[in-house]
Parts: structure tokens; C-alpha cells; sequence
């Protein structure tokens, strides 16, 4: 089956800046991808090639199966997109907001759009100027969801907003998947919304693709470890398979990626004992692989 | 049925759905023929994705917990009581290690930690028994 999203290799740069550094990123059919990285590393540049406005200086995107830069209109009947700029008319009503988008997609359901204006409590006759940041973004989101979108691409939806819209937001993700075959491609750094609705996440730090794996997968090969030395140490240890220390003196702990028995026989090979483990929060490998220390001693 | 979702800690969020249904069932609160709400319901009560729901119920299903009828609902398993024992002894020993890993960590004895058990089982009883009720 093609995928939905297909980006193979792509690089692109500003200047010197290399914003996208050949990535490779495939999006299957009904699934949930997050995408995950500090500011700046390049998540909105990468939605931006999804939705062909921008060329890739290599490598190729297809959607649908199709190049959005040469096919945009087919391409984009398709993508429900929501961005944290304010990008709707802001002179517009409501009610005109839906004639609008009704006017460019054919398969606007206008049952649908009026239901989600209840939902969200929207006024029909309200100018979008008008509306608190949090009525807008819900306006954003009606707009983006009432044609059926094969393909919801959110980026940084939730940023800036309060727990009730990002609820909203996270609430129309997971009926979307819920309709059969609908895929979501979401940018965010809220790591704990990522968590709870992403089938698979890819993390992007300076351009490049760090890791892209099935969430599940991703946190039970990862362990957060209590490590308790016999002396004080004054550097992090550093072993095979930990991606981070963080701590001081005897105690330190450790992001490792490995089984339990791994942990224990690394452990063991630098004089450690292992005072506590679990499995890494999403946070956590987050935060180790955004700063690495890892290697050998 | 109320089940809490946490992304604090690094638990798979469809083993934290499986864990919560067995313990429900290990006690008590979920009894055979108890039906499990809809894929869709439960996903969008948790605010979870589908599949993770989907994945969970198929889990529990392998574990014959759950059963799926042709009226395509899911069900708590009449297979459930021997099982339930097996997890109520799985949920006791979780809590077992975790004394025992403290314990020694304090350089506490198992001997120790027994004696101490049947301390507070004797003043928990003290404290249950309606005929030396405070208040």
C-alpha cells in the first residue's frame, strides 16, 4: 500500500542553515505520527514540504502518492491543516467561514460543520476577529475537520492554549482516527499530548531524524536507572547504551536503552548497582536525546 | 468504570489500560458478563488513540480476560475467577518487591520485615474490629 506521507531524503536549506538534513519520514494509513523536537528544529519546515510550500533542494515528497508541489490541488482537497498562526480571514463570520471553505471543498459536510460549532460552543454570527485566541483556534479546527480530511495535519496546535481547547483539540485527533482509515501527522512539544494519541513518534533535533518509532516500542526498550557508585564521581558515567547521565556525587541516573539484564550487566561492568529502574518516560527520552552524553567510558 | 491515564511515568499507556481492567476484575469492581465500553467510547473518554484501546482489548483478550461475542460487544470472561487470583497474587507481589528493595536498602533483614508484617496485621485488626471502634 502507498503510504500517505512519503519523504524520502529530503534536505533543504535557508542560506547556510540546513533546516531538513536528508530525512526520510513514512506515514502509513490510519495511523498517528508525532512529531517532536526543540524549537527550531525544523518541524514546521518539514509540515511546510507535506503541504508543498516548500521545494526540497533533494530528495522527494509524495502525498497521496502525488508530488504536492506539481499536484497541489488533489493534495490538498485532502489535508485538513492547522497551524498556530492565526492564518483564517479574521474579518469573517463564522457562518461565512463555513460558505468559504465550502466554496473550496467539495466534500464539506455543512451537518458536520454545524455540529462541531455547537460542540464548541461557537457563535455562528461572531466575527473570527472578535473571538478569545482559544474560540479561534476551535474555529481553526472546525474549518480544518468539517471536509473529512484524509489527512489532518496539525502543527503546534495546541501551543499557547489553554487545557479546554487542547482537550477539544486532542478529542477531535482521537475521533478522527476513530473514523476508519484517517491518518494525523501533529507537531507539538507538549510531550504528554503526544503521548496519548501518537501511534508512532519522530523526533527531529538540528535537521535531522533522531529516532522515529512505535511509542510502545520506544518506551519499553528505554529505562530510566538509579545508579549508586561506591565513591563520589565528579563526571557523568558514560557507558554503552546510555544516552544520558544526569546527577552528582555517588548517585546518578541514567537513560538507557536496553532490557533489565542488559542494564544490570552495564551496571555491573562500571561498579554500579542499580538503586532503582523503570521504564523512561517519553519526557525523559526526550530530554536525553536532546542532550546526549552518552558513549563509552 | 473510571480508568487514569498518566504519561508521567514510562508505562505503555495500553498496559496501563490492561493493568487497570485486571485489577478491576482481580477486585471485584468488573464481574463476569460486565460489558467493556466500545473501542471508540473508551478511546475518546480516555482521550487516548483507538488503537491503543484496540491493543489493550486484544491483550486482555489473550489473556482471557475479555471475550469478544458475535453481537460485537466485549466482555468480561466467565473464565475470570482462577485468573483473578493469579493477578491478585501478581498486584501483592508487585508491592512485595517494592517493600523487599526498600528493605534492604535500609539494611532491614526479611525476618525483620516479616515481624514488622505481623505487627501491623495484629494492630490493623485492633483498628478493624467494630467492637473497638474509635468514635
Amino acid at each position: 500500500m502507498t503510504p500517505i506521507v512519503d519523504i524520502q531524503n529530503v534536505t533543504r536549506s535557508f542560506g547556510s542553515k540546513k533546516a531538513l538534513d536528508n530525512v526520510t519520514l513514512t506515514q502509513e494509513k490510519g495511523t498517528v505520527v508525532g512529531l517532536v523536537g526543540e524549537n527550531g528544529s525544523g518541524k514546521t519546515t518539514l509540515i511546510k514540504h507535506v503541504l508543498g510550500l516548500l521545494k526540497p533542494d533533494a530528495g522527494t515528497v509524495n502525498v497521496f502518492g502525488m508530488n504536492p508541489v506539481t499536484d497541489p490541488v488533489p493534495v490538498l482537497a485532502q489535508i485538513g491543516y492547522l497551524s498556530e498562526e492565526d492564518i483564517l480571514p479574521a474579518w469573517m463570520k463564522i457562518h461565512e467561514l463555513q460558505r468559504y471553505m465550502q466554496g473550496f471543498y467539495p466534500t464539506w459536510d455543512q451537518e458536520y460543520a454545524d455540529q462541531l460549532v455547537q460542540e464548541f460552543g461557537l457563535d455562528r454570527t461572531a466575527k473570527l476577529l472578535t473571538l478569545s485566541k482559544g474560540q479561534r483556534a476551535r474555529a481553526g479546527l472546525m474549518a480544518a475537520l468539517a471536509y473529512k480530511p484524509a489527512l489532518l495535519l496539525l502543527d503546534e496546535p495546541s501551543s499557547g492554549l489553554d487545557p479546554i481547547v487542547r482537550r477539544d483539540i486532542l478529542g477531535a485527533i482521537v475521533r478522527t482516527i476513530a473514523d476508519e482509515g484517517r491518518t494525523v501527522l501533529f507537531s507539538s512539544h507538549l510531550l504528554g499530548e503526544v503521548d496519548r494519541v501518537a501511534d508512532r513518534v519522530a523526533m527531529i533535533k538540528n535537521g535531522k531524524i533522531v529516532f522515529c518509532e512505535n511509542l510502545d516500542d520506544l518506551k519499553e526498550t528505554h529505562l530510566e536507572l538509579t545508579l549508586v557508585f561506591a565513591n563520589s564521581r565528579p563526571v557523568p558515567p558514560r557507558f554503552d547504551r546510555a544516552i544520558a547521565a544526569e546527577g552528582s556525587g555517588k548517585e546518578w541516573s541514567i537513560v538507557f536503552k536496553g532490557t533489565t539484564d542488559e542494564a544490570i550487566a552495564a551496571a555491573q561492568a562500571i561498579d554500579a548497582t542499580i538503586a532503582e529502574h523503570r521504564w523512561a518516560s517519553l519526557d525523559e527520552i526526550f530530554v536525553a536525546y536532546s542532550r546526549p552524553t552518552g558513549g563509552s567510558e | 468504570m473510571q480508568l487514569h491515564i498518566t504519561t508521567s511515568d514510562g508505562v505503555p499507556i495500553y498496559l496501563q489500560i490492561v493493568n487497570q481492567i485486571k485489577y478491576l476484575v482481580a477486585s471485584g469492581r468488573l464481574a463476569t458478563g460486565d460489558e467493556l465500553p466500545p473501542i471508540r467510547a473508551m478511546a475518546e473518554q480516555l482521550v487516548v488513540n483507538p488503537n491503543t484501546v484496540a491493543r489493550a482489548y486484544r491483550e486482555l483478550e489473550l489473556a482471557g480476560v475479555v471475550e469478544k461475542r458475535r453481537t460485537a460487544g466485549t466482555y468480561i470472561s466467565s473464565g475470570g475467577s482462577p485468573l483473578a487470583r493469579g493477578e491478585q497474587e501478581r498486584i501483592l507481589t508487585e508491592r512485595i518487591d517494592a517493600l523487599l528493595t526498600d528493605a534492604q536498602q535500609m539494611s532491614f533483614s526479611t525476618d525483620e520485615v516479616i515481624h514488622m508484617i505481623h505487627d501491623r496485621a495484629d494492630n490493623l485488626k485492633t483498628a478493624t474490629d467494630p467492637s473497638k471502634e474509635k468514635r
